[in-house]
C-alpha cells in the first residue's frame, strides 16, 4: 500500500466517499427497479391461476349430443383479448354416453400436446405426431402417451353442457386429474 | 484532397491505429485458408438476416389475429414481399449449415485448445443463441404448425417437475396459446437474442484478435500450455500477414457465394408457408416442425416411454454441458484431425445419428396415415379370388381404419407391420387374439368388432400370402391330410393341395 492511499484509508477524501455513496444508492435503486421488471416477467409465479383462467364454460344444448356419439365442439376461451383471433376458439372432442353422464376430453394429445382426431368407425382417437392411440373413454390404446386423454370437468345445467376449462392441459396441469 | 479529409478524420478518430489492432491484424499466412471462410460467412448472414427481419417488421403485424393475414399480405400483395420472405428463410437455413460447418472445422482444427478456451465457450453461447432464433422463427410464421408448434413446447415445459405449470404460464404469456404468446416470442426474436447475439458476437470477435487465429495445424505438433504463447508469437513474427488485405481473399469469395446461393435459392423455392391458418379448430392437421428440429421430434417419437422426460430434460444438458467443457478437459495436445481419430468418428458418427433422426423425422414412419383408410384404394389382386366372407373382410380392414398404421402393398400407414403377407406370419388364432386384445402398440379391437366382423376379417387376412409362401401354421397340430379346418381357416385352394401333398 502506498502511502497516498493509505492516507487515504484513515482520512477519507470527499471523493471517494462520494464514490461509495454512490456506488451504495445504485445498488439501491437497482434492487428498486429490478422489482418490477422481474415480478413482470414472472407474474407467472406471482400469480399461477388467473383470474378467469378456469370457469364453466357453456359448450351449447345438450341435445345436440348424440348419445353413444362423440363429435367435436369448440368454446371460447373464457380469459380472451380482442387481439386473439382466431386462437380463442379451443376446440374438445364431447363424448355423450347416456342421458346424463358425458365425457369431454381436451383436444390434445397427452405425449406432445397435437391434436388427436376421432375415428368413429373403430371409435379411436389417433394422433398424427407420434402416433398415440386412445380408446373412446379416453384411456391409452398405443403409443407413447404417458397417461389417457386430459378431460375436463363437465356438468348439465338447464339442459345445457358446461365444461370447466380455459387452460393449455399439460402433465403437470392436467385438468381434473 | 480526399488525402487531407483523410488525415483531418483520422486525427481526430484515429482510424489507421482502429485498421491496424482490427482488420489489419497480423494472422498466421496459413490461415488464409478455404477451411477458414465460415465463420465471417455465419456472421455475414446474420447481418443479412437483421436486414431482412427488419424490413419484414416493417409490414408484419405480431398479433395472433392479424400475423397470418399479414404474412399472406408480404406473399401476394406487397411488392417483393415474397423475395424478402424467401430471403429471410434462407438466409436462417444458410446460418444454422454454415455454423455448424465451422464448428465442426474448429472442433476438427483443434482451434478450441489453448488458449482459445474462451473463443469456444462464447460460440456455443452462440449456437444455442442461434437454434433459440430458429424456433422463435418458426413460430413469427403463425400458422397451423406454428400453433401446434408452440403447444408441443407447452407440452414439453409441463413435463418439469414441481414448477412445470408456472414454466408454461411464463412460455406462453398465459394459461393457454393466445394474443400474449406471440407477441411474447415476438419479442425474444427481434429484440432479446438479437441483442445477446450482437453482444456474444462482439466478444466472440474481440476474443479472435487477442488470442489470434488458430495457425493451419500440423500433425505431430501439440499445444503445451507453458510453450504454446512463445510459438505463436513466432510464427506471426516469421509469417504473419495483415488480415486485410492479405489473409480476407478466400472469405471474401466465399461470401459472395454464399450471397449468391441465397438469392438464388429464394427465387427458386420461394418463402416457407405459411401453411392453413392458425385456428385450433381445424383438427386434420399433422403439425410438423422445422428441419432443425426434425431430428428431436423423431427421437420423442423413437424413445421408450420412461426414457422421455429423462432425455428430454438431461441429455441437452449434457450435450450442451460437454460443449462448454470441452476446451477444459481437452485444451492441450494434438490439433490436427490426421493424429485425432476419436475426433473425427466423435463427428461421423454424431452426423450420421442426426441424419438419420432427421430423416426419420420427415417421413415419420410412426405416424398413422390419418386419411389412408379412405383414401387409398385396395390392390385389385388383394381382392381377386376372394369369397363374399374375405371380401366382407376386406371392407372391415378398410373401413376399421386399419390401414392407417398397416399398409397394402406399399400403401397405407407404417406404424404397424405390413399386411400383404400377414398370414405367414400368424395363424388364425394368433390374428383373433391380436385383432381382439391388441398388443404390441396395436389397441384392442374387442369392444369395436362384432364377432361376425373379426370373422370376416381373420378370414380375409388368411388369404393375404404371397402364392409361394404357405401360410402359417400351429406348430403344435401336425398338419393331417384332408384336415376338416383347413377350408375354414380360408386357405387358398393351391396351397392346401401343396400342403397336404407335402405331409403325405
Amino acid at each position: 500500500m502506498t502511502e497516498q492511499t493509505a492516507n487515504e484509508v484513515k482520512n477519507p477524501t470527499r471523493r471517494n466517499v462520494l464514490f461509495k455513496v454512490g456506488v451504495a444508492v445504485n445498488a439501491v435503486a437497482g434492487v428498486l427497479v429490478a422489482i418490477p421488471i422481474v415480478g413482470y416477467i414472472f407474474s407467472a409465479f406471482a400469480h399461477p391461476k388467473l383470474v378467469g383462467s378456469e370457469a364453466w364454460i357453456p359448450l351449447g344444448d345438450a341435445n345436440t349430443y348424440v348419445t353413444g356419439q362423440t363429435r367435436l365442439a369448440t368454446y371460447r376461451n373464457p380469459f380472451t383479448r380482442p387481439w386473439d383471433g382466431a386462437t380463442a376458439e379451443i376446440p374438445c372432442w364431447v363424448r355423450r354416453i347416456d342421458e346424463r353422464k358425458f365425457q369431454v376430453f381436451a383436444i390434445n394429445c397427452t405425449h406432445l400436446g397435437c391434436p388427436v382426431r376421432w375415428f368413429q368407425e373403430s371409435k379411436l382417437f389417433m394422433c398424427p405426431c407420434h402416433g398415440g392411440v386412445y380408446y373412446e373413454d379416453g384411456s391409452k390404446a398405443a403409443g407413447p402417451p404417458p397417461r389417457g386423454l386430459f378431460e375436463y370437468s363437465t356438468k348439465v345445467e338447464n339442459g345445457k353442457l358446461y365444461v370447466k376449462g380455459g387452460i393449455l392441459p399439460t402433465l403437470s396441469e392436467p385438468l381434473t386429474s | 484532397m480526399l488525402r487531407s479529409v483523410y488525415n483531418w478524420l483520422d486525427k481526430r478518430l484515429y482510424l489507421t491505429k482502429l485498421f491496424q489492432s482490427t482488420a489489419g491484424h497480423h494472422v498466421p499466412a496459413n490461415s488464409g485458408s478455404w477451411f477458414y471462410v465460415f465463420g465471417s460467412a455465419t456472421l455475414l448472414c446474420f447481418i443479412l438476416q437483421i436486414v431482412t427481419g427488419t424490413l419484414l417488421a416493417l409490414v408484419y403485424v405480431p398479433s395472433t389475429n392479424e400475423a397470418w393475414k399479414s404474412l399472406q399480405y408480404l406473399n401476394h400483395v406487397q411488392y417483393l414481399g415474397w423475395y424478402l420472405r424467401a430471403l429471410h428463410n434462407w438466409g436462417s437455413n444458410f446460418m444454422v449449415a454454415l455454423m455448424t460447418l465451422h464448428m465442426v472445422q474448429v472442433f476438427l482444427f483443434g482451434a478450441y485448445k489453448y488458449p482459445r478456451e474462451l473463443t469456444w465457450v462464447s460460440g456455443v453461447f452462440l449456437l444455442v443463441a442461434t437454434l433459440a432464433m430458429a424456433f422463435t422463427g418458426q413460430v413469427m410464421r403463425f400458422d397451423e404448425d406454428a400453433y401446434w408448434g408452440l403447444g408441443i413446447g407447452a407440452s414439453i415445459t409441463g413435463r418439469v417437475p414441481f414448477i412445470g405449470d408456472r414454466l408454461v404460464h411464463l412460455l406462453l404469456g398465459g394459461p393457454i396459446i393466445a394474443g400474449e404468446t406471440l407477441s411474447r416470442f415476438f419479442a425474444l426474436h427481434v429484440f432479446v437474442i438479437p441483442a445477446i447475439i450482437i453482444g456474444i458476437v462482439g466478444m466472440h470477435l474481440r476474443l479472435v484478435l487477442t488470442k489470434g487465429i488458430n495457425e493451419y495445424p500440423v500433425p505431430g505438433k501439440p499445444v503445451r500450455r507453458d510453450t504454446y504463447d512463445g510459438e505463436y508469437e513466432k510464427i506471426i513474427e516469421k509469417q504473419g500477414v495483415p488480415f486485410v488485405p492479405d489473409a480476407i481473399g478466400k472469405d471474401l469469395i466465399f461470401a459472395a457465394l454464399v450471397l449468391v446461393l441465397i438469392l438464388a435459392f429464394s427465387a427458386i423455392f420461394g418463402p416457407a408457408g405459411p401453411s392453413g391458418p392458425p385456428d385450433p379448430t381445424r383438427v386434420d392437421t399433422v403439425p410438423r416442425p422445422d428441419f432443425y428440429f426434425l431430428s428431436v421430434f423423431a427421437a420423442l417419437a423413437l424413445l421408450p416411454d420412461w426414457m422421455e422426460t429423462i432425455v428430454l430434460f438431461v441429455m441437452p444438458v449434457l450435450m450442451v454441458g460437454f460443449l462448454f467443457i470441452l476446451p477444459f478437459i481437452s485444451g492441450t495436445g494434438e490439433k490436427s484431425a490426421r493424429k485425432r481419430p476419436v475426433a473425427v468418428l466423435s463427428v461421423i458418427t454424431i452426423f450420421l445419428v442426426l441424419g438419420t433422426l432427421t430423416y426419420m423425422g420427415d417421413t415419420a414412419p410412426w405416424s398413422p396415415k390419418m386419411n389412408a383408410w379412405s383414401g387409398q384404394s385396395v390392390p385389385v389382386d388383394l381382392l381377386q379370388h376372394r369369397t363374399p366372407l374375405e371380401m366382407r373382410g376386406a371392407l372391415v380392414l378398410q373401413n376399421k381404419q386399419c390401414r392407417n398404421c398397416h399398409s397394402l402393398e406399399g400403401h397405407g400407414g407404417q406404424r404397424g407391420p405390413a399386411l400383404d403377407d400377414v398370414a405367414t406370419r400368424l395363424t388364425r388364432d394368433q390374428l383373433i387374439r391380436q385383432v381382439i386384445q391388441g398388443g404390441g402398440n396395436m389397441p384392442a379391437y374387442g369392444k369395436n368388432l362384432s364377432p361376425a366382423e373379426v370373422d370376416a376379417l381373420v378370414a380375409y387376412m388368411l388369404t393375404l400370402h404371397p402364392p409361394s409362401h404357405p401360410p402359417a401354421r400351429d406348430s403344435a397340430q401336425p398338419q393331417i391330410s384332408g384336415n376338416p379346418n383347413a377350408k375354414e381357416r380360408g386357405v387358398g385352394e393351391a396351397v392346401r393341395k401343396s400342403m397336404t401333398g407335402k405331409s403325405q
